[in-house]
This record gives C-alpha cells, sequence and structure tokens, in this order.
C-alpha cells in the first residue's frame, strides 16, 4: 500500500522539521520526507493536507482499556477506536483489568486481542505488585520479557515505601519504567473530591493535596536513593509541580504527566453533584491549575496523557460518593491541549508534541513518536484551527463519561495512519 | 411552591424573601397547632412519603406527625426492609414511589447530594430532611423560627454555633439561612472540626469556646459524634468536654437574655452540661414544637404541584 500526503505544514520536533513538506509512504513504511515530491501512477492513497498540521502519532502512557474483565465500560476494539480518532496511534494501557495485567498469560492476551482488533499499536503497562494489592512484588522480569513498556498499579498507591523501594530496584533491572499513582490512602480516608471552599460549600468529604504530594515526595526520595528513573502519573497539585521541579534540579531520574482535565477544569466543576468531575487525583483548584499550565511550559511536566477510564452511565448516576472516579479522554485530549495550551500561547505546537509523542515514547522505550525513514508511518493530519463542539453521543468510546460535553474546542483529527494504514479518513473510522 | 420550586434542597439555593415567608406560614402552623383540635383539610388527598436511609426519630415523627395533622396521607420507607436493602438504586427506589401518585418525598441520606439527585428523578417534590454532610435545611428553619419568636427578629443577631462544624449539615444550613437573614454566624469547635475556608461563607471563625460566645444572642450546640473521636479528630470525649463544653460558667459569656438551642439527641456532659440544658436559656423542647410547624408550612408550600402560591395568603 502506498500513501502520498501533499502540502502538509510537517511539524516532526525529535528531527527538528518544521516546514511544508510532502511525505512518502510505501509497505508500512515512511520512505521520503521532502518538499515538492512528485509520486503519482499506481494504487495509491493521496492526501491534500494543504492548511493542516501533519505530525507524528499522537502517544499516551496512561489509559484504561477495560479488558479483559470490564468489557461493558470499552474493550481493545472500542478503545482503539477512541484512541484512533483522537489521533492517538500507540498507547499503553494499565493494568487494573480483572484478572490484573501481572501474568505473561494477560499481557499476551492483550497484546493477541489488539493485533486481531485494535486499530492502533496497545502496550500493556504491568503491574507492580502481585493483584494490584500492594503486598508482593508481581514477576516483573517475566512481564517484561512477556512485552509490557512500564509497570504500575495505578489507582492502587504502593502504600508501603519499603515495597516501593524494592519495586524501582528490581524493575530497573529490566529497564522497566517505574509508574506511580501518588496518593496517601490513609490522608484520602474517604474523601471524595478536592477539600477546599467546594467540599465545605458542597458538604462532601475533601480530599488534601498533601495525599498526593507526601507520596510525589516520598517517590522522588526513593527514585533519588535507589538512583532508579521513576515517572509520576497524572500530577494535578502546585505543590506536586513543585517537588517534582526542585528533584529535576536536583538530578533525580523523575519524569511526570498530567491530564487536560487537570489544566481545564477545577472543583468548581463539582458544583451541582456532578459525577462527571469527579476522579482520582480530584479536581483542583485555580492555582493548581496555573501551576501545572507553569509546570508543562517551563518542561517540569514531561507528558500529557489522557488517563482515559471509561464507565458505565450507570456508574455516574448514582449519588457522588458512590460514583466511579475518572473520565474518558481520548476524543478530546488533543483539542483540550491545543485549545487551552497552544491557542493560548503557553506552548508551540511543537512543544505540544514533545509532551505527546516524543517524552512519552521516550519514557516508555518506545521507537515512536517521530517521523523517521524507514520507520513504521503513525501519522496523524489535524486541522488545529478547526472548531467543532464535543457531544459524548458521537464518542466512539463505549462509555460517554465526560465533562467536556457541549464544549467548543480547537483543533480536529483528519487522518489517522498507524504503521502505514489509514484507519480513519476526513475524521471517520474506516 | 416557593418562586416555583418544585423541591426545598436547602437553604443554600434560597433567596432571603422565600426563607421568611416559609418563617411566616410557619408561624401559622404554629397557632394550629396550638388549638385543642390539630386537624385542618389543608393536604387532604395530598400523598407524602418519608424516605429515610439513616435512623431519625425526631425528624422523622415531626414530617409524619405535619402530614397528618394537615389530613394528607403519609407512608414511611426506611432502607432496611425495603428493596433498598436488596441493593435497588435511589433513582429506581424514587420512581418506584414517584408512580403511586405521590406529591412530596422527604428523603434523609447519609451522602451529601443524594436529594439532587432524586429531585432530578422524580416529578414528586422533594424535601431534604438530611443529606451527608452538606444540609439540613428544615431543622435551620425551626431554629430561625425559634429564635425569630424569642428576639422578634433575625437581622443583627449575633448567633454562636459550637462543636463539629466539619460534619454537620445542621450548621451549614444554618449558615446559609442565618447570614441570609441578616444575622452575625460564629463558630468554633476543635480545629480538627472546622471544615476548610468556611470563613468564605461569611462566618467569623474563633478557636476558644469563651471568645465565640462573647455577646452572643443566641448559643447553638451541636451533637458531637462519637465516631468522630475513633477516627481521631479529637483525643478523648472528656477532652473535648472540658475545652467545647457549654456549661453556665462558658454561657455567662453571652448576653443576659441569651437563648440556648440544640438540634438533639444531645449528649448531656458533653456539648451542653445538664445544667444549661435543662436552664431557663434553653429553648431545646420548644424547637421540638416548631419542628412539627416548619414542617407543616413546607408540605403545605410544596404540595401544590401546578398551583400558584402568590395568590394565596
Amino acid at each position: 500500500m502506498r500513501i502520498f500526503i501533499k502540502n502538509g505544514h510537517v511539524i516532526d520536533p525529535q528531527n527538528h522539521r518544521d516546514d511544508v513538506l510532502d511525505i512518502y509512504i510505501e509497505d508500512g513504511v515512511i520512505v521520503e520526507i521532502e518538499k515538492n515530491l512528485d509520486y503519482s501512477g499506481g494504487e495509491m492513497t493521496v492526501i491534500d493536507a494543504r492548511g493542516k498540521l501533519v505530525v507524528p502519532g499522537l502517544i499516551d502512557m496512561h489509559c484504561h482499556l477495560r479488558e479483559p474483565g470490564y468489557e461493558y465500560k470499552e474493550d481493545i476494539e472500542s478503545g482503539t477506536r477512541s484512541a484512533a480518532v483522537g489521533g492517538f496511534t500507540s498507547i499503553a494501557c494499565m493494568p487494573n483489568t480483572a484478572p490484573v495485567i501481572d501474568s505473561q498469560a494477560i499481557v499476551e492476551y492483550i497484546n493477541n486481542k489488539a493485533k486481531h482488533v485494535g486499530l492502533v499499536n496497545v502496550y500493556p503497562i504491568g503491574a507492580i505488585t502481585k493483584g494490584l494489592k500492594g503486598e508482593e512484588l508481581a514477576e516483573i522480569g517475566e512481564l517484561k520479557f512477556a512485552g509490557v513498556v512500564g509497570i504500575s498499579d495505578d489507582g492502587n498507591p504502593v502504600m508501603s515505601a519499603s515495597l516501593m523501594r524494592r519495586a524501582l530496584q528490581y524493575a530497573d533491572m529490566f529497564d522497566t519504567p517505574v509508574i506511580s499513582h501518588c496518593e496517601d490512602l490513609a490522608l484520602i480516608d474517604d474523601g471524595v473530591m478536592n477539600e477546599g471552599y467546594m467540599s465545605t460549600y458542597l458538604g462532601l468529604k475533601g480530599i488534601t493535596r498533601a495525599a498526593e504530594e507526601v507520596m510525589i515526595a516520598r517517590d522522588v526520595v526513593l527514585a533519588e536513593v535507589t538512583q532508579a528513573p521513576i515517572h509520576i502519573a497524572h500530577v494535578s497539585t502546585e505543590g506536586g509541580v513543585e517537588i517534582i521541579r526542585h528533584a529535576k534540579a536536583r538530578g533525580v531520574k523523575v519524569t511526570c504527566e498530567t491530564c487536560p482535565h487537570y489544566f481545564t477544569l477545577t472543583d468548581q466543576a463539582v458544583d451541582g453533584y456532578n459525577t462527571m468531575a469527579k476522579m482520582n487525583p480530584p479536581l483542583r483548584t485555580e492555582k493548581d491549575v496555573e501551576a501545572v499550565k507553569q509546570g508543562l511550559k517551563d518542561g517540569t511536566i514531561d507528558v500529557i496523557a489522557t488517563d482515559h477510564a471509561p464507565h458505565h452511565f450507570d456508574e455516574k448516576n448514582v449519588e457522588f460518593n458512590l460514583a466511579s472516579n475518572g473520565i474518558v479522554g481520548f476524543e478530546t485530549a488533543l483539542s483540550l491541549s491545543i485549545t487551552y495550551l497552544v491557542d493560548t500561547g503557553i506552548l508551540t505546537m511543537q512543544q505540544l508534541l514533545q509532551k505527546m509523542c516524543v517524552n512519552p515514547a521516550g519514557i516508555l522505550g518506545l521507537n515512536k513518536g517521530s517521523l523517521g525513514i524507514n520507520r513504521p508511518a503513525d501519522i496523524i493530519v489535524i486541522d488545529k484551527d478547526e472548531e467543532f463542539t464535543v457531544d459524548v453521543n458521537q464518542f466512539q468510546s463505549k462509555s460517554k463519561n465526560s465533562p467536556y460535553h457541549g464544549y467548543t474546542l480547537k483543533g480536529t483529527v483528519h487522518y489517522t495512519i498507524v504503521g502505514g494504514q489509514v484507519v480513519v479518513r476526513d475524521k471517520m473510522i474506516l | 411552591m416557593l418562586n416555583n420550586r418544585k423541591d426545598l434542597l436547602g437553604l443554600k439555593d434560597l433567596q432571603a424573601d422565600e426563607i421568611k415567608r416559609i418563617l411566616n406560614h410557619a408561624e401559622t402552623m404554629k397557632y394550629i397547632l396550638s388549638q385543642k383540635n390539630k386537624k385542618t383539610p389543608h393536604l387532604q388527598g395530598k400523598s407524602i412519603i418519608t424516605l429515610f436511609y439513616e435512623n431519625s426519630t425526631r425528624t422523622r415523627l415531626s414530617f409524619e406527625l405535619a402530614a397528618k395533622y394537615m389530613s394528607a396521607s403519609a407512608a414511611n420507607i426506611s432502607a432496611s426492609g425495603s428493596s433498598v436493602s436488596k441493593g435497588e438504586t435511589l433513582i429506581d427506589t424514587g420512581k418506584t414511589i414517584d408512580r403511586m401518585g405521590t406529591d412530596i418525598i422527604i428523603i434523609r441520606h447519609p451522602m451529601s447530594g443524594a436529594p439532587h439527585l432524586l429531585a432530578k428523578n422524580v416529578e414528586a417534590s422533594v424535601i431534604n430532611a438530611g443529606d451527608g454532610m452538606n444540609e439540613h435545611p428544615t431543622q435551620a428553619l425551626l431554629d430561625m423560627l425559634t429564635i425569630k419568636e424569642h428576639k422578634g427578629k433575625i437581622e443583627g443577631l449575633r448567633v454562636a454555633i459550637i462543636g463539629d462544624i466539619t460534619h454537620s449539615r445542621v450548621v451549614r444550613s444554618n449558615i446559609w439561612g442565618l447570614t441570609k437573614l441578616g444575622a452575625e454566624v460564629c463558630v468554633a469547635g476543635p480545629a480538627t472540626l472546622i471544615p476548610p475556608e468556611i470563613e468564605k461563607t461569611g462566618v467569623k471563625v474563633f478557636n476558644s469556646v469563651q471568645e465565640a460566645l462573647l455577646d452572643a444572642d443566641v448559643v447553638m450546640g451541636l451533637r458531637i459524634q462519637m465516631e468522630r473521636q475513633k477516627s481521631g479528630l479529637f483525643p478523648t470525649v472528656r477532652e473535648y468536654a472540658r475545652f467545647f463544653g457549654i456549661d453556665d460558667k462558658r454561657l455567662k459569656f453571652a448576653k443576659e437574655d441569651v437563648l440556648l438551642l440544640h438540634p438533639g439527641p444531645v449528649n448531656r456532659g458533653v456539648e451542653l452540661f445538664s445544667e444549661v440544658i435543662d436552664g431557663d436559656k434553653s429553648l431545646i423542647n420548644e424547637q421540638v414544637t416548631n419542628g412539627v410547624a416548619v414542617r407543616m408550612a413546607l408540605l403545605y408550600l410544596f404540595s401544590r404541584k401546578g398551583g400558584n402560591i402568590e395568590n394565596i395568603h
């Protein structure tokens, strides 16, 4: 199969490309990227990308595909469809499935399933501890050889500092990044939203920012002591950003991510007991949103991940305390980032792609995130100025739990090409 | 209905004039309550359900009696011994009650916002009889009725509320209601039981009971839940009583003609000492009577689905 993408503005931060260029793809790999290429004849898909951006496919290092175990929320097929229309060509899925991704068999199940029904590249993340119980290390070496790109007990913080230290030492031996969900469970107690004026106003039990910051501080210290790398998931507080900033300055091998909801929403979104605004960590305040933006701008925050967390309608249409945590994210992440970060001058498009392609690929050790000659063609064509109104009922995801329904955002994905195959054309799944 | 409201979910959402109108109606109802024959026909043909997911004596009983004094059909559902214990969701239970022709559902629920969820999903009017830590509007209204009766007004009064401010829905409703009517609200309690940024609601926070009580026109004690001690929020009940319990001596910091309120049930010798509970400043028993009057007024105002209250005097 041959694809010829013409006249698009190519941005490829890794290879310092930022110009109107043509791209020629054959047999799944990029053959040539130059000005004014001339390919014609034969069977060839020609994409006229005039006025649009042609960039590496996005990489999401933090999502939940819910398969196996929770297929009523999402499965690998629906999840990868959702990712594809959102511009993601590679996604790393968290291990809180049932059974948990803590054995070779489950890794193989996911990889096989993804090969057959997945529209984009799927990379499983294994568990740090058996069953995500926080008691004993999972077989990290075997998981690594089965194909996981990292380990995490996401959703279940590893509460024992001693076990976390061992996990960092042990995983480093296999060159496997450890991704930490930083929340101290004792400090969370039975809190359901950020602790502050809004929790007082709504009479909901608050979660102190200290719950997140204490754990980030602990993990940074453990990373320093073990000399092993650590990646902090979904940073949401001003203090959290600050701890990581200082640690980086000291040379600690720490990287981190945030999610679009932490730079677009505050705990005011919870008003009216809006369960679509319930997540872990919880939505914070204006000053945290500003700090997260600042962290993205100055490079403290390396990655924008989605934390795509599908939940069934019934799991959100309940009392706030009973509602599940999390929101779907694939189909809004890019446009939220363009609207709230690029359009406002906080990040350039280059910098955004650094955080949505290059850096996640680097942390997970994937040879992706750039447009390399002879590399598999994972490319998207986007219109960064086109406005649209978010309609959750149009989502490809099985779940519709998004607080952004009705938002007008900028930035649409017109083509998604995965491994040289066009999977989204003119915004439609093929 | 009040300003065409379907539901009474909290005082947070009400305007000052709406609160005043409820209190005026309650005064009328109190007159009815004082009669030898308390039966009135106002709610004939109306059906009222109390849906309680938490235990209650006085709130539930006063709603039930209020309904019966006004000739409504009233029935009760408790979480235990109903489909709720079989795992039915709040929305499903609410819709079931709704389709039996219910005019008003009175709900108490351990989770904040539950009445709001119910209200969105039923046609019946929903009255919040206490939701989690959020609001207990009928309690605050009966407190305000009691204050108004004895002081002739609420505006300009200094009201001190002492105890577990964090977990109290009574406090939240009183803060919204009292400040809307122009009272000055002061709160005090252990630092571990003061919610974050409570000052933004317009109240003053004090570290010591004495300071909060100083020159108060009204003092409100709050029930301290024993499980708070177990979760490490204060060391012992004994120490709580020593630093925050209100006795004769402490009450003297307030004005000479101070009113003492408590939503009940009281832990004697903990938040209030018997000498003040049974003393001449205490209006705790009168609060109970006013609770029935306020609930009669609310049932009357909120049972008029489709009616126009503006023309009724």
